[in-house]
């Protein structure tokens, strides 16, 4: 729902404003949750209290009975496939014999206030026999382990070997880790509004990172044609990931369906937390070798991924955690086992920094490991390790764009560390703050680094693209472009990144936005970092599309050739103006749809990981500064630095305001984020008792930001929003085992770790 | 119950308000002002904050039948005619904003803080925004936006 001009001019490498800032300013951005129609009726949805159980029945008969409810619908309600599943159909949209976890959705009801509503499912009878669980995902391949599926446990194993199979090594250095499960914690709410057109199809208004395979699963549990099933882009309050599976889609599609009435869903907080899939926890088993200078010699790699009860996107997460979960680094001889299994605990997918976030806590407390082991400074031994451009990663791929590590954490080191406590300190900046737990005594400072480095882009194969139609036409005199695309904006700024594109390739000010929908072809998912580079490239290519037809017009119309095109001029080589480009579009427009690709990548052998894998690297270091209060095992981050490689800034400003975001989530899982599960259910469901950094939580960031243009990439784009999260949580949790100079194998750092 | 308020200088009223009602869902759902936002509904996030009779609180969190006979003012009444309010340009200016969920919410606080304080030191700034959750930011520009809100 931006369909917006806007009268700030810029290019790429300026930093116009967002487009749709002042509507979110005034309150009139119209977010999924807003939405409100004549005669709606709210949808809520049933969930499983059980992380197990088989369904015997399920008796809908109270609850339809209550005034003012209109439909209550179970399995048997479904149309179409009962099937969800980004990589795997593995889940039914409403539960069917079995439920896998708890909150699995077991059935909706439509009422005239969600009061009633909620009131109508509290009345729904449902006949669980509770089944023992399997929620260790340690034990989940053991042999005598219920399965959680009727194939088995595991969603997938990948290998990667390379160089000596059994590699020796004078210093070895090896850890046990393990990463709790992380919530993307969107401030939006899963929401949306479905209204039926009368014809037997509909309109979905909804908040999501990818339109068209939402539309592809709703068309398939619907029973119903793409263009009966249209799918339009509400504002969207976040994603970070958690808006890749569906939520409400599906479900506010079958209600409008079955009631011929707009449908309107909203979770809760506590809801939130059951309808969208979480960060895998992880647990690794890690081993370098080395010589006694700290080169790397070998690295074995052991990564287990839950991924809960559904597969998601865990396919793709192992083959991040596997390709990419030893780092930046070369290292001549590797294994790499990584794992993701089925349980009965909550289904996790993506979140930003996909599979490589948990194993940079391992990779990078072992690089410390190995630095004092060898006695090398731990900045010096990421340096001396580091990728460079040339090199091969742990897949064989070559690295054929800036690799610059050792520059990255070099910077960090070198940026201006905050001053030294001296006397009397304002409490405010100490461990615990206004609750005054310290003046200073027992506090201790720690400084940490980390490097990393994630793909950008879909992987191993996948034909990754996106589609960009552009219109230029005279409007009141005026060239103006108009630029289409289903590409989700999140927040992240991707309408100013497709204005700002428009008008370097045409040389016009004003530049509309249309709304985001599936009239037009795919955008591809807002995730992987991919959308600056791949939705990027889509619109660069239509604007090149637009303009060679806009030219071709010309040069019939002039009877010129070698014609260039600025705004609203039709120039000569010899830099004469020929004509207006109103002479030349008189009242007609020029519009072009172009579908783009990346490079292809490549599904790696399966048995020894070898391939290229991934489209493009990015990479980024940190270095957080932390007091830590010994006696009470509380954090206070003083500074969290970066610097970080993108390639080209679009956008300058917005790429620093996504490394802000970024580190941010990334310090979050280091010191706060857990979603707390035991036995499967989960303990935490609300911000109260699950906790994101607030402002007084944030210190200060200095960012670096570097240019190395990839010459593979449209403008020479690295993707951004991904790496920060990667790298800035393994620094803090750094600097607090400086601080502490306790070893912290988990993650995140609860004050019983520090204490005990 | 039947409510009728003051909101944002206008007078409305709302029939059929349900006893368990929060203020932001009235304002939300009835009088069509969805501007103030709904996070958390528990008093956790500040993206509900507005004004009543003149006092920042989450209207998550107080029942719509409280708010009978009084002053309310979200998001939507802090621009006038003369354009958008000085917290509001600096948000947008800074690029305080991104997703822009939490903004509301922050923007009510912010113009709150400097009413009260109108040239806040760093810490204090951090203090009064400290209820005020956003996941986008890290919350830098935010802070750059209050500086430079105070400034104008
Ligand atoms: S919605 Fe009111 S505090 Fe979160
Ligand atoms: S801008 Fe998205 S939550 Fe603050």
């Amino acid at each position: 729902m931006t369909s917006t001009e806007t009268p700030t001019a810029g290019r790429i490498g300026d930093s116009p404003l967002r487009p749709d800032g002042t509507l979110k300013v005034t309150g009139e951005f119209a977010y999924s949750s807003d939405l409100w129609h004549d005669d709606m009726c709210w949808g809520v949805t049933l969930r499983s209290p059980h992380p197990h159980a088989r369904i015997h029945g399920i008796d809908i008969s109270a609850a339809l009975a209550l005034p003012g409810v209109y439909a209550v619908l179970t399995h048997e309600d479904v149309p179409g496939l009962n099937r969800v599943g980004l990589e795997h159909l593995d889940q039914p949209a409403l539960a069917e014999d079995v439920v896998r976890y708890q909150g699995e959705a077991v059935a909706l009801v439509a009422a005239d206030h969600p009061e009633t509503a909620r009131r109508a499912a509290k009345r729904i009878v449902v006949d669980y026999e509770v089944l023992p669980a399997l929620t260790d995902p340690r034990h989940a391949l053991d042999d005598d382990a219920p399965h959680v599926h009727p194939d088995g446990n595991l969603v997938r194993a990948m290998k990667i070997r390379r160089g000596d199979p059994e590699p020796t090594a004078p210093v070895v250095v090896a850890l046990d880790f393990e990463v709790g499960m992380q919530d993307q914690a969107f401030l939006g709410p899963e929401s949306g509004l479905a209204v039926p057109d009368g014809e037997g199809g509909l309109d979905l208004y909804v908040a999501t990172q990818w339109l068209h395979v939402d539309q592809q699963q709703v068309c398939r549990v619907l029973d119903l044609t793409p263009d009966r099933a249209r799918l339009h882009l509400a504002g969207v309050g976040g994603a970070f990931g958690g808006r890749e599976d569906l939520s409400i889609h599906v479900h506010a599609c079958l209600l409008a369906m079955h009631t011929g009435k707009p449908v309107k869903m909203s979770y809760s907080r506590d809801e939130s937390f059951f309808g969208h899939v979480h960060r895998h926890p992880a647990w690794l088993r890690y081993e370098f070798g080395a010589s006694d200078t700290g080169e790397l010699i070998y690295a074995k790699a052991d990564i287990l991924f839950d991924g809960g009860a559904y597969a998601s996107s865990t396919t793709a997460v192992v083959g991040n955690g596997g390709t990419l979960g030893l780092g930046p680094y070369n290292i001549p001889s590797v294994s790499v086992d990584a794992r993701g299994v089925y349980t009965n605990n909550p289904p996790c997918g993506a979140m930003r920094g996909f599979g490589c976030v948990q194993a940079a806590f391992a990779h990078e407390a072992l690089m410390d490991e190995l630095a004092d082991r060898v006695g090398v400074d731990r900045v010096e031994i990421r340096a001396r390790n580091g990728m460079r451009e040339g090199d091969r990663n742990i897949t064989g791929q070559l690295i054929d764009s800036a690799a610059p590590v050792a520059e990255l954490i070099e910077i960090v080191r070198d940026l201006p560390l905050p001053a030294d406590p001296v006397g009397e300190r304002d409490i405010r900046d100490l461990p615990g703050g206004a609750a005054n737990s310290t003046h200073g005594e027992g506090v201790v400072r720690g400084i940490g680094y980390a490097v990393t480095y994630k793909n950008v882009g879909f992987s191993e194969g996948f034909d990754d693209y996106s589609t960009a139609r552009v219109r230029l036409e005279m409007t009141a005199g005026e060239p103006v472009a108009t630029v289409q695309t289903a590409a989700a904006e999140v927040g992240q700024g991707l309408i100013t990144v497709e204005q700002q594109i428009c008008r370097t390739e045409l040389g016009v000010d004003r530049v509309v936005v249309s709304p985001k929908d599936t009239s037009v072809g795919s955008g591809g998912s807002t995730s992987a970092s991919r959308q600056t580079y791949v939705t990027g490239g889509a619109v660069k290519a239509a604007c090149e599309a637009v303009r060679a037809s806009v030219l071709a017009r010309a040069a019939a119309q002039l009877g010129a050739r070698n014609l260039r095109l600025d705004g609203d001029k039709i120039i000569a080589e010899n830099g004469e103006v020929l004509a207006s480009l109103a002479d030349v579009l008189g009242d007609d427009a020029v519009d072009e749809t172009v579908e783009w690709h990346h490079r292809p990548t490549e599904e790696i052998d399966p048995e020894t990981g070898q391939g290229n894998a991934h489209v493009q690297y990015a990479f980024s270091a940190h270095r957080a500064v932390v007091d830590v209060d010994v006696e009470l095992g509380l954090v206070k981050v003083v500074a969290l630095d970066t610097a970080q490689d993108v390639g080209r800034a679009i956008n300058p400003d917005a790429v620093v305001g996504q490394i802000h975001g970024g580190s941010a989530q990334g310090m979050g899982l280091a010191l706060m984020e857990e979603i707390v599960v035991t036995d499967g259910k989960v303990r935490n469901p609300s911000f109260t008792d699950y906790l994101i950094p607030t402002i007084l939580d944030m210190p200060p960031m200095q960012v670096k930001v570097l240019e190395y243009a990839d010459p593979h990439a449209p403008y020479g784009v690295r993707g951004v929003g991904e790496p920060p999260t990667i790298s800035s949580g393994p620094a803090v949790a750094a600097a607090i085992r400086a601080a502490t100079g306790k070893a912290l194998r988990r993650v995140p750092v609860r004050p019983e770790h520090i204490t005990l | 119950m039947r409510i009728e308020l003051t909101v944002n200088g206008a007078r409305h009223e709302a029939d059929d308000v349900w006893e368990g009602e929060s203020l932001l869902y009235a304002l939300r759902e009835r009088l069509g002002l969805p501007g103030s936002k709904n996070a958390c509904e528990q008093g956790e996030c500040g993206s509900c904050t507005v004004y009543l009779d003149g006092v920042p609180v989450c209207s998550c969190l107080v029942a719509a039948g409280q708010a009978q006979g009084r002053e309310v003012t979200t998001v939507e009444g802090l621009a006038d005619d003369d354009g958008l309010d000085p917290v509001q340009r600096a948000f947008v200016e800074c690029g305080a904003v991104q997703c822009g969920f939490c903004t509301p919410g922050f923007l009510v606080s912010t113009h709150d803080l400097l009413a009260r304080n109108p040239s806040p030191s760093d810490p204090e700034i951090r203090e009064a925004l400290a209820g005020n959750l956003c996941r986008c930011t890290g919350y830098e520009k935010i802070l750059d936006a209050v500086r430079m809100a105070a400034q104008s």
